[in-house]
C-alpha cells in the first residue's frame, strides 16, 4: 500500500454487501470544508436485460480493495485538483433497479470532479476483481457475465490522456 | 502455497480454495496453471481454457511468467467484470 502524498487527496474505499446512501456519502465528502466548487458522482444500477433477476456479484476479498485503492489513487495523482474521492462496490446478490457501485469525486472546479469521476468507472470495470453471474426468471441456467471489449477500451482511453 | 479460484474456475475445480505443494520445476504462473491442470478432472476442464483464466499472485495481477512460490497467495479467474 503506497503511503499517503502530502496534499493529496485520500481516498474513501469499501466493499460491501449493504447498499450504500449516495447522499451520505456526498455530504461526507463535503463536511467541514470550504474549498468544494464541484462534486461529481457516478451510481451504477442493476438493469433487468433479456430477463434478468438478479446479478451475482463475487469478489477476492482483500485484493478487490487493494485493486480499487489503487485505482482511486492513481485518480488523485492525475487530478492533483481532486479534494477527495469515494468508491463504494457492492458484492452478493443484486436484483434488477439496486445500485451496484458509487464513484463520488469532488474538487474545487468541476473538470477535475467530472473527469476522475468517469477514469474511475471506466477502470473499476475492467481492473477490479469482480465476477458477475447472471440469474434469470424464467428458470434458464445462471451463466457469468463474459468480459467486454468495450470496457477494455473504455479503460484504455485513458492511456492516451 | 494457497491456491484461491473465483467465478467459473472455482465452479469446474470445485473447491473454492487449497494448499499445494508443486514440484520444484514449478517457478512461474504460467508453470503452476500447467500442473495444476493434472490435479483431477475439475482442475482439467477449469485450466481447458487457459488463454481465458487470469492470475494474481499475493493479490497483485500477474502475467504467466511471474515467478510464483512456496508461501505465495495464488488465484485463478476469468477476466473481471466489475462496475
Amino acid at each position: 500500500m503506497s503511503a499517503a502524498t502530502p496534499g493529496r487527496a485520500v481516498p474513501t474505499v469499501r466493499v460491501q454487501e449493504a447498499p450504500f446512501d449516495l447522499a451520505a456519502e456526498a455530504a461526507a465528502l463535503t463536511a467541514g470544508r470550504v474549498d468544494v466548487g464541484g462534486l461529481a458522482s457516478f451510481v451504477g444500477l442493476c438493469r433487468a436485460d433479456d430477463g434478468l433477476a438478479a446479478l451475482v456479484l463475487e469478489h477476492y476479498p482483500g485484493m478487490t480493495e487493494r485493486a480499487i485503492r489503487r485505482i482511486a489513487e492513481e485518480a488523485c495523482a492525475r487530478w492533483p485538483a481532486l479534494t477527495g474521492c469515494t468508491v463504494v462496490h457492492r458484492h452478493g446478490r443484486l436484483e434488477p433497479g439496486t445500485p451496484i457501485v458509487l464513484v463520488l469525486t469532488a474538487s474545487s472546479h468541476r473538470a477535475a470532479a467530472l473527469e476522475s469521476c468517469a477514469f474511475l468507472i471506466d477502470w473499476l470495470k475492467t481492473g477490479a476483481p469482480f465476477w458477475k453471474r447472471e440469474e434469470f426468471a424464467d428458470g434458464r441456467p445462471a451463466r457469468w457475465v463474459e468480459a467486454r471489449a468495450e470496457d477494455d477500451a473504455a479503460a484504455a482511453r485513458w492511456a492516451d490522456a | 502455497m494457497r491456491i484461491l479460484y473465483f467465478a467459473w474456475v472455482r465452479q469446474r475445480v470445485g473447491v473454492a480454495e487449497e494448499e499445494v505443494a508443486p514440484p520444484a520445476a514449478v517457478h512461474d504462473v504460467a508453470g503452476l496453471m500447467a500442473w495444476l491442470a493434472t490435479r483431477g478432472p475439475g482442475h482439467a476442464a477449469a485450466f481447458a481454457e487457459g488463454r481465458q483464466i487470469r492470475a494474481a499472485v499475493n493479490q497483485e495481477f500477474a502475467a504467466p511468467g511471474d515467478p510464483v512460490g512456496a508461501g505465495d497467495e495464488v488465484a485463478f479467474f476469468p477476466p473481471v467484470t466489475g462496475g
